[in-house]
């Protein structure tokens, strides 16, 4: 069977509901004026 | 929905929501995925007849709803955790060194420095109190990030080695990890500074637009002659001098320069870490209009295939907000939680006065308190605390909102009146902005767990390394 689609990564957001919240990663605005809120550019500070 | 489909040229990626899976796919089942839900297979197979074959449209649906059973495709929402309803632990402060600049830039979100009110340099006493405010309000949190802003804050020298010295002292006493972090236009990067700057490991934001020309256009001195030579003076020594690290070269581009992948581009003369952003505004002639946004779309496509090219042919360049980690990314509290402005964030004037973030100094009906009394207006840290993409009508059914967390609250007021309402404009650019970075990292690491080079990105939380 054809293999059509490839899955590049593991991450199960709704996994970190319970692994997550410690607080240690920063805010998402770097102050840099401005770049802008992206949470998505950041990682998880425990790994 | 609980899928978005997004496409560069021939590649073809399918993002599930609520997981964060990412899957590279082939035209067809991005095709099919336009129609199937997870559960109308008969609607999809009468759409797609005359274009495929039966058999491999069952195949390729068999294949989908594998992946739906292990919960990376068409995954249901999940209810919004309580870990961000908690007390709020103060991560970071914006300390506006000076409400003066040299510099005259044209889309000032500052009113050219002095946010509207009068010039004032921060005082030492003020700017030690914010550093005790920050350590204070951050309580067992071990990691405390220290803005150091504007204006420009290199027009006060004195107080940025103060308050940097007073810093990495109440660091140690209080076995904090304070992480430094000071904005310039460059102009004013002196030898001294520059050593005092690289000896404290104080990360460097470093304004530069583009090209000459495109610089000088938006950025001039007050006599109106361009600051790019200055400027540009100015970073060469200080990147060359912490050996090509820690910093980020960062534009704005505006209705002028639609072409900003080009000074984009030429920023990599300078260095090879680079952020571009779009100007904010209401309706200054430099604001970028609906009229502009096609080509800002043509704009980040054309900026995704140069950063690709030049990464597979050893010219990589890091571009900042193609970074998004597919696997190592936030926990979904940090991604409700938003950018953090009015209860994890604040900024404190040359005066001491506290505001939600640094854009929202001036703006007189969200100041918050003071570093003498404190923050005062607890129904405004519960108000920002609380607005999360969950609450907010727009985000709630947006494929990107575990990516944006619901945009800048200050574009929102700006735009809107409400931060409860994002910013519309910004919301276009920042899905564009966020396809390409998917597309970009689901390649790259397609090609690395292939067992190919591994040509993606560090990404690191902007960490000074020795």
């Amino acid at each position: 069977m054809k293999k059509r689609i490839k899955t590049v990564n593991k991450q199960m957001l709704n996994k970190t509901l319970k692994t997550g919240g410690c607080g240690e990663c920063p805010v998402s605005c770097q102050s840099a004026c401005k770049t802008s809120c992206t949470v998505g550019n950041q990682v998880c500070e425990k790994n | 929905m609980l899928i978005h489909r997004m496409k560069l040229d021939e590649h073809y990626a399918v993002l599930d929501v609520n997981s964060g899976a990412v899957h590279l796919v082939d035209a067809m089942i991005f095709d099919l995925l336009g129609v199937y839900d997870g559960s109308n297979a008969s609607e999809t197979f009468l759409a797609f007849r005359d274009k495929y074959a039966e058999e491999d449209i069952s195949e390729a649906l068999a294949e989908i709803k594998n992946l739906q059973e292990q919960g990376l495709m068409f995954s249901p929402s999940f209810p919004v955790p309580n870990t961000f309803s908690q007390e709020p632990i103060l991560k970071s402060l914006c300390l506006h060194i000076a409400h003066d600049c040299n510099l005259r830039c044209g889309y000032c979100f500052a009113g050219t420095g002095d946010f509207g009110g009068h010039r004032a340099l921060m005082s030492k006493d003020i700017a030690e109190q914010a550093i005790d405010f920050a350590i204070a309000g951050s309580k067992n949190r071990h990691n405390l990030e220290i803005d150091l802003f504007g204006g420009e804050p290199l027009m006060n020298v004195p107080v940025v080695k103060h308050v940097i010295n007073y810093a990495r002292k109440r660091e140690v006493e209080t076995n904090k990890n304070i992480k430094l972090t000071l904005t310039t236009n460059g102009t004013l990067l002196n030898d001294d500074i520059v050593e005092f700057l690289n000896k404290n490991r104080v990360m460097l934001v470093l304004s530069l637009d583009g090209s000459k020309e495109t610089h000088d256009n938006m950025r001039p001195f007050p006599n109106k002659a361009g600051s790019y030579d200055s400027a540009v003076a100015g970073f060469k020594k200080v990147i060359e001098s912490r050996q090509g690290k820690n910093y980020y070269l960062r534009g704005t581009y505006t209705h002028y320069n639609l072409n900003f992948a080009d000074d984009t581009v030429s920023m990599l003369d300078i260095g090879k870490e680079i952020s571009m952003e779009p100007v904010i505004g209401t309706d200054e002639p430099y604001v970028l209009t609906e009229g502009d946004l096609p080509r800002i779309m043509e704009e980040y496509d054309k900026l995704a295939r140069i950063y690709l090219d030049r990464r597979a042919n050893g010219e990589a360049f890091d571009f900042f907000h193609f970074n998004v980690a597919l696997d190592n990314g936030p926990c979904v509290a940090k991604r409700l939680a938003g950018c953090g402005a009015g209860h994890e964030y604040f900024a404190i004037t040359p005066e001491g006065d506290i505001y939600p973030c640094h854009q929202f100094v001036g703006r007189e009906k969200y100041k918050m308190g003071t570093l003498a009394t404190g923050i005062e207006r607890q129904d405004l840290v519960q108000h920002f605390r609380q607005m999360h993409v969950m609450k907010k009508p727009m985000c709630q059914e947006c494929w990107a909102r575990f990516f944006c967390s619901g945009g800048c609250h200050a574009n929102a007021d700006m735009a809107n009146g409400d931060i409860s309402q994002p910013y519309e404009y910004g919301c276009k650019i920042q899905k564009k902005r966020l396809e390409c970075a998917i597309i970009i990292q689901a390649l790259l690491s397609e090609e690395a767990n292939a067992g190919g080079e591994d040509l993606r990105p560090e990404i690191d939380n902007f960490k000074f390394k020795v």
